[in-house]
């Protein structure tokens, strides 16, 4: 059965694929508490190539809205990027100054926020909110309104809304509408990189599908690559290329998506798949053991340690390392360590 | 917004009108004072009513007195039942007719108040609008701009100012600038002695004598509007649509305005309005302090001297004016906010 949200089967050619556009590298974002600082992302490392789709799983509290906000490098104070570096096509986003980073937001990385409702200004139209980033962005920055009319309709059709949604204001759209048109602010520049923060989120499953699929859609007209957050494993993996998984502000594993469902590395991994609910095993539901730990009281070594299946002695004094421990594959994780490693 | 609406408000606007007029009419009837027999015997007590003498039997007195009291009473219709009274009062309200100053006769009141409104709407009015807009963009910038020494230096201490009354902050400013330093006049609306017209001299004179009660009400109403502000902008900035907008990489300046001020204004206009309707009580004070030619000072007096008419005008203007505010709100914040327009269409 075709699905719909899946994307389709070798879009690009291998060597398209391979072409870097954002590049993490050892990205720490640390919020300054009364009580230390708090490490919600703790040395995350990984690349993006063209039109790839790689979402981000985790926990609640794992980090993953902090990483997606650092790289449109708006973390906001407590918050602030300890260390690390982001580069998109070539340039690193952190040094940038204000003026410069402004211009590289939504042009060349754009956000479609999370499905809640509050993402629109509720006192201006839908339009205007779609002109005005376009206008912010023109060389001459004055482009004038009617001028643009028939790209904010192009738009708004391309995300699937009629163009009488234009004149509306933001209370008059329902949670779905609404995230089309975030979809469509987010795509009116042609971004190379289009950053999802639980995007579905407070939105029905059927809309869900339709976001997702829209999203799809979007991405690969404009070969655009996507980092998606979310924390649902089910909705994710239908729609990414790559999965990584955060626990306690580090990735644990990231690797193509297929094989992470069939074949999860780490054990966190494996326990997140294998709470996911499925029709076979109607009725049960598997929870992982234990809570998520407070970031700031962090266990010794890997921080999955006292709620692991496999803990060994290793496991609480030393913290492991993201490894390539098979071909395209990473974990964090001393099972996979290789062996000659450990004498 | 429908037709339907405006239709609806304006015709609370004039039932509120309507009642407060009832009011106004009955409320000294119910408080059984006779305001001509009062205001005579104050006079016989200084005995400049009927220039009686102190030689003058008792009797002989009282009778004068009581038809004094009812010569006029009928000039003022008072001597007429109730119901003819408020029939009558209605008609002359409708008209504007706000019948005349016992302790000025013949005068009208609405001459009188007339003559005393632009001095209160020009002088507290615009400082009000004048604070209004300097305090939100300082509660504004405050927020915006939190990495500002000279906001970190300035604003504090300007917000704190709002806890002294005006009426003391006048004071002050007068002792300072008017007594000590004498930069401005002590008191007054215009130079003693020069008769009010409209050329360039009057003018200046008019703005001289202006400044220190308008200083006062801009003093002190700035922190109370940058309070509010700042409260607002602090809200706002969590707001999903703020990262969002900033997302989209909007430059400084329409982030600030189109979105953060925009939004955080919008309980305050409601505010300005309210304040704006009460400018003639809020003035009183001030202008008294100032001894300012509004319509405060002319309320402050009529009160003194128990010059019924005068204050029974007063009271319904001021009524007038708050329900002409509330009008303008109502009509105000479907344009400000269209998720009003939505809930009443
Ligand atoms: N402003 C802040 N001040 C202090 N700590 C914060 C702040 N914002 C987030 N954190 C902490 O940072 C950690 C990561 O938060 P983040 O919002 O990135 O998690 P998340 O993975 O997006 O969670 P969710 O799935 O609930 O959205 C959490 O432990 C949180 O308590
Ligand atoms: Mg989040």
């Amino acid at each position: 059965m075709a699905d719909p949200v899946t994307k389709s089967p070798p879009a690009h050619t291998a060597e398209a694929n391979n072409e870097v556009v954002l590049s993490v590298e050892d990205l720490k974002v640390y919020y300054d508490t009364p009580s230390g600082p708090l490490k919600a992302v703790d040395g995350v490392s990984f690349t993006l190539t063209r039109g790839e789709r790689l979402a981000i799983v985790g926990e609640s509290g794992s980090g993953k809205s902090t990483l997606a906000t650092a790289l449109m490098r708006m973390t906001r104070s407590p918050g602030r990027v300890a260390g690390g570096r982001v580069i998109l096509d070539g340039k690193d986003l952190l040094p940038l100054t204000a003026e410069q980073i402004r211009r590289v937001r939504l042009s060349e990385i754009a956000l479609v926020p999370q499905g809640a409702m509050n993402s629109l200004n509720p006192v201006m139209r839908v339009e205007d909110q779609i002109i005005d980033g376009m206008v912010d962005h023109s060389e001459t920055g004055r482009a004038a309104k009617p001028e643009l009319r028939p790209r904010v309709h192009e738009l708004l059709r391309r995300v699937g809304l009629s163009t009488s949604v234009s004149r509306m204001f933001p209370h008059e759209l329902s949670g779905g509408m609404k995230q089309r048109v975030a979809m469509a602010i987010a795509t009116s520049l042609s971004p190379k990189v289009i950053l999802a923060d639980e995007p579905t989120s407070a939105l029905d499953v059927v809309v869900q599908r339709q976001i997702m699929q829209t999203l799809g859609q979007l991405q690969e007209g404009l070969d655009a690559s996507t980092v998606l957050v979310g924390h649902d494993m089910g909705l994710v993996a239908q729609f990414a290329d790559t999965i990584g998984v955060m626990y306690a502000g580090r990735l644990v594993e990231i690797a193509p998506a297929r094989q992470i469902f069939q074949n999860p590395l780490h054990p966190y991994t494996r326990l997140l798949i294998k709470s996911l609910p499925s029709l076979a095993g109607k009725g049960e539901f598997i929870a992982i053991p234990g809570l998520p730990p407070t970031l700031l009281d962090l266990p010794q070594g890997c921080s999955f340690n006292p709620r692991c299946p496999d803990v060994f002695d290793k496991c609480s004094a030393v913290t492991p390392q993201l490894l390539e421990v098979m071909q395209g594959r990473s974990a964090a994780c001393h099972l996979f360590e290789q062996k000659g490693e450990d004498n | 917004m429908s037709s339907g609406y405006v239709a609806r408000r304006i015709a609370v606007f004039f039932l509120i009108v309507w009642l407060a007029a009832s009011l106004n009419f009955l409320l000294p009837h119910t408080a059984n004072v006779n305001p001509v027999r009062q205001r005579l015997a104050r006079l016989q007590a200084f005995g400049v009513a009927s220039g009686v003498t102190a030689t003058r039997a008792s009797g002989e007195e009282k009778s004068l007195f009581e038809e004094t009291v009812k010569t006029w009473e009928r000039k003022f219709g008072l001597d007429q039942p109730l119901w003819k009274q408020y029939v009558r009062y209605m008609g002359d309200i409708a008209r504007f007719d706000l019948g005349f100053s016992i302790v000025n006769f013949p005068a009208s009141v609405l001459r009188m108040i007339l003559q005393a409104l632009p001095w209160t709407v020009m002088v507290i009015g615009l400082a009000t609008i004048f604070s209004f807009i300097l305090g939100s963009m300082l509660g504004a910038l405050m927020v915006w701009r939190r990495d500002s020494t000279m906001l970190k230096v300035i604003g504090p201490p300007i917000l704190a100012l709002s806890a002294i009354p005006y009426y003391l902050l006048g004071i002050g400013l007068i002792f300072i600038l008017a007594f000590t330093w004498q930069f401005f006049p002590l008191s007054g609306g215009y130079d003693y002695g020069t008769i009010p017209d409209v050329s360039w001299n009057f003018i200046r004179q008019a703005g001289h004598h202006a400044i220190l009660p308008a200083l006062s009400i801009v003093l002190a109403q700035i922190g109370f509007w940058g309070l509010h502000m700042r409260g607002m902008m602090v809200t706002v900035q969590e707001e999903d649509y703020m990262q969002l907008a900033e997302a989209k990489g909007l430059k400084g300046t329409r982030l600030f305005l189109r979105y953060a001020v925009r939004n955080a204004i919008l309980p305050q206009a409601t505010n300005l309005a309210l304040t704006l309707g009460l400018i003639i009580t809020q003035g009183v004070l001030v202008e008294v302090v100032f001894s300012y030619p509004g319509i405060g000072t002319l309320l402050f007096s009529a009160i003194r001297n128990l010059d019924f008419f005068v204050i029974n005008g007063i009271v319904f203007i001021i009524v007038l004016s708050v329900g002409l505010a509330t009008l303008i709100i109502d009509l105000l914040n479907p344009i400000l906010d269209p998720r009003i327009r939505y809930q009443q269409a």
